[in-house]
């Protein structure tokens, strides 16, 4: 891996505490998850928080994301709330989306995280949408789209990524390659690997980072995005990268057969967290440490707190403008 | 999922066979079916990994080989084409989705496709197609994996909808839909899946538009669909408690309609209630009531009194303390039907824990 050396020590302690933040997160929900007190379907990253933690440090406030129903980690290091984020898996009134949406809608649009879909690969198209809005616009805002290996299957992905390349929109493309779509390897659903080939054919710049380097990831976003503010048009990472745990659910499931536990420990060998954590001094990283135990440990406690929406909120937010 | 309680199983009319779940009746209709037939073949996303579409597909590759079941990629509109077109070719696919909200996908080939081939080239191609999806339900499914969008199918001529609510109807249907010339919407519903009935071992048929009276009644007639029929079921013993008895009709196909048998029974009573596992608007239920209240318009001389429940008009939310109201359950099916059979009486409801269905307070999710 290439070493961090432009990075100044504020990017590794801020890029190590969105990893952290992130892992440590899910795996309070996991554990939370058999008191039956999160009644949503939770679909975890971890293992795979470095490309939603490279990409958004690459952004600013500014700028948008749009992901999938696995979307705890963009939510979480584009800088959505993590109260509310719990409390909407909680199903409660205090959630990002009032508990209506749960762990597969998340959505915070004050810090320009669009909702997210579980209808897979159906957010592409809307992230293009917008950054023809942020191009007309006219402000050097960009927007980055999330997604799995799996949605590069469907037919509006290609679409999408013809219409952001005919018109030069401000896009990250980014594919969250984890080799599987629920149980199916890519070998049985891909007729070719070469996924930065198909998508370099419509005119877009590809990246294929197959080590799941946050630094490197980071890096390329940031200078892609630098010549977007400045007009350029799209651009495709392959980040390759693997989910730990089932696809669904809190659990490991590599008893199923359909994956190797070696895989994982291959994975877990060159784990970013424990990658950049060590580049910290013990200290400094005991600090954030315990500072990210008591947030997590207050927005359990604030989602455990909060109340259920009211029987009326059942009728609201059908139509805009009418409640 | 565990295994329901024997009562709440649906009542079927015989008592012959074995007791079956839902689910392991769909996988026997299509084994039995494949075996037979060499033309039927299965695929869609996820057929063949290890939990087979919550079972309903388990076991089928070892048995019939990949060339006969098979995944595909994330490609719903491309794979429901390549089943149209293997159909067109002589074949009999069954193309296989986990939720019913992914048929959105499959709506410009199904619509503007499958359902118009034989019509529009003369008759000369038939389309022998099963599209199998369930609807989920609970858990936070939510706004995108809870929707029954079975009417938008209802109104293309050209497709027929079935919806068992029962695993002996499940497998019957099923195989009439694979023996089916034409493309079939097959509807099935997650919390469904776990619950037992009486299906005979032998392959048979349930023929499409025939509806079952599930229970006689003479005070109102309940149309149940899907899983509502269960719904209702549960209500129909709450309401004979209070001495109401009410008539249990499951249609179990929608497209073709047995419109006769619910005419029938609703001129008997007088009182219809359509509890739909959808949204009411535009639905099956509005178009039940739409043709009792054409059929009655004018000559019936007692006018029938009709009512119509479904899903609250809004999207699914995922919070339970919302979700228990957007969907009828017993308890709110038995106090309309009350309030439809003694208008004057003070309202009833049953108590909200003697209305909770067994096979559902058994699910926990995530799926
Ligand atoms: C259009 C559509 N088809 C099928 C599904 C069912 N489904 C949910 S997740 C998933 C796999 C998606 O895989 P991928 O895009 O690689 O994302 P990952 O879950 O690996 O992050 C499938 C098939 C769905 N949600 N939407
Ligand atoms: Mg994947």
């Amino acid at each position: 891996m290439p070493s961090p050396a432009k990075l100044t020590s504020e990017d590794i302690r801020r890029i190590y505490r969105s990893l952290r933040l992130i892992r440590r997160a899910e795996e309070e929900i996991a554990r939370v998850y058999p008191s039956d007190r999160i009644k949503s379907p939770v679909h975890l990253s971890i293992g795979q928080e470095a490309v939603a933690v490279g990409v958004c440090d690459a952004l600013t406030g500014d700028d948008v994301v749009s992901g999938t129903y696995r979307g705890h980690a963009t939510y979480l290091a584009k800088g959505g709330d993590l109260n509310a984020m719990m409390a909407e898996l909680f199903g409660k009134v205090t959630g990002c989306a009032r508990g209506k949406g749960g762990s597969m809608h998340l959505v915070e649009m004050s810090k320009n995280v669009l909702g997210a879909s579980a209808v897979v690969g159906t957010t592409i198209p809307l992230a293009v949408g917008y950054a023809l809005a942020l191009r007309r616009e006219g402000r050097g805002r960009v927007a980055a789209a999330f997604f799995g290996d799996g949605a590069t299957e469907e037919g509006v992905f290609y679409e999408s990524l013809n219409f952001a390349s005919l018109h030069k929109l401000p896009v990250v493309f980014v594919c969250e390659n984890n080799f599987y779509a629920i149980h199916t390897p890519l070998t049985k659903r891909w007729a070719s690997e070469a996924l930065c080939g198909r998508v370099a054919n419509f005119g877009i710049p590809t990246h294929r980072i197959t080590d799941s380097d946050v630094f490197a990831i980071r890096r390329i976003v940031a200078d892609a995005v630098a010549e977007m503010r400045q007009g350029a048009g799209p651009i495709f990472l392959e980040c390759h990268t693997y989910r730990w745990r089932e696809h669904v659910g809190p659990m490991e499931d590599y008893e199923a057969g359909y994956r190797d536990r070696n895989d994982m420990e291959t994975w877990r060998a060159t784990d970013q967290l424990e990658r950049v954590g060590a580049l910290l001094d013990a200290t400094t990283r005991g600090k954030i440490n315990i500072e990210i135990e008591k947030e997590i440990a207050a927005a359990i406690e604030f989602a455990d707190q909060s109340p259920f929406p009211p029987p009326e909120e059942l009728h609201t937010h059908v139509f805009a403008g009418q409640s | 999922m565990s295994s329901p309680a024997r009562a709440e199983a649906p009542a079927v009319s015989r008592e012959s066979g074995r007791l079956l779940r839902y689910v392991d009746a769909l996988r026997e209709a299509v084994a039995q079916e494949m075996e037979a037939d060499e033309r039927v073949f299965v695929l869609g996303l996820d057929v063949d990994d290890h939990k087979g579409i919550q079972g309903s597909t388990l076991g089928l590759q070892a048995r019939f080989g990949t060339e006969r079941i098979f995944n595909t990629p994330l490609s719903e509109d491309a794979m429901t084409g390549v089943a149209i077109g293997a159909a067109i070719a002589g074949l009999r696919p069954i193309h296989v989705h986990i939720r019913m909200d992914f048929l959105m996908l499959c709506m410009n080939q199904l619509v503007n496709m499958a359902a118009k081939m034989h019509y529009m080239y003369g008759g000369t191609v038939t389309v022998p197609l099963v599209v199998r999806s369930m609807i989920g339900k609970s858990w936070g499914q939510g706004a995108q994996h809870s929707q029954g969008l079975y009417s938008m199918f209802m109104h293309v001529p050209g497709l027929k909808v079935v919806a068992p609510s029962n695993a002996h109807d499940a497998k019957g249907c099923l195989i009439a839909a694979i023996r089916d010339d034409n493309p079939v919407i097959f509807v099935e519903h997650r919390l469904l899946y776990g619950t037992e009935a009486f299906v005979d071992e032998a392959p048979f048929t349930v023929e499409f538009g025939k509806a079952r009276i599930a229970v006689p009644g003479n005070d109102i007639t309940l149309v149940g669909v899907s899983n509502m029929v269960v719904e209702c079921l549960r209500a129909q013993e709450l309401l004979s408690e209070v001495g109401i008895s009410a008539e249990v009709l499951d249609p179990i196909s929608l497209v073709p309609l047995d419109f006769d048998t619910i005419l029938a029974s609703a001129r008997r009573t007088g009182c219809v209630l359509v509890v739909d596992n959808a949204w009411t608007t535009c639905g099956a239920s509005a178009e039940i009531i739409a043709r009792l209240a054409e059929a009655t318009s004018g000559g019936d001389a007692k006018p029938i009194v009709m009512r119509r429940m479904g899903f609250a008009p809004t999207t699914c939310p995922t919070t339970p303390a919302l979700e228990q109201t957007f969907y009828p359950n017993p308890a709110t099916i038995a106090s309309a039907v009350h309030s439809l059979v003694r208008p004057k009486a003070k309202a009833w409801s049953p108590a909200p824990e003697r209305a909770v269905l067994a096979y559902q307070r058994q699910f926990r999710g995530p799926f």
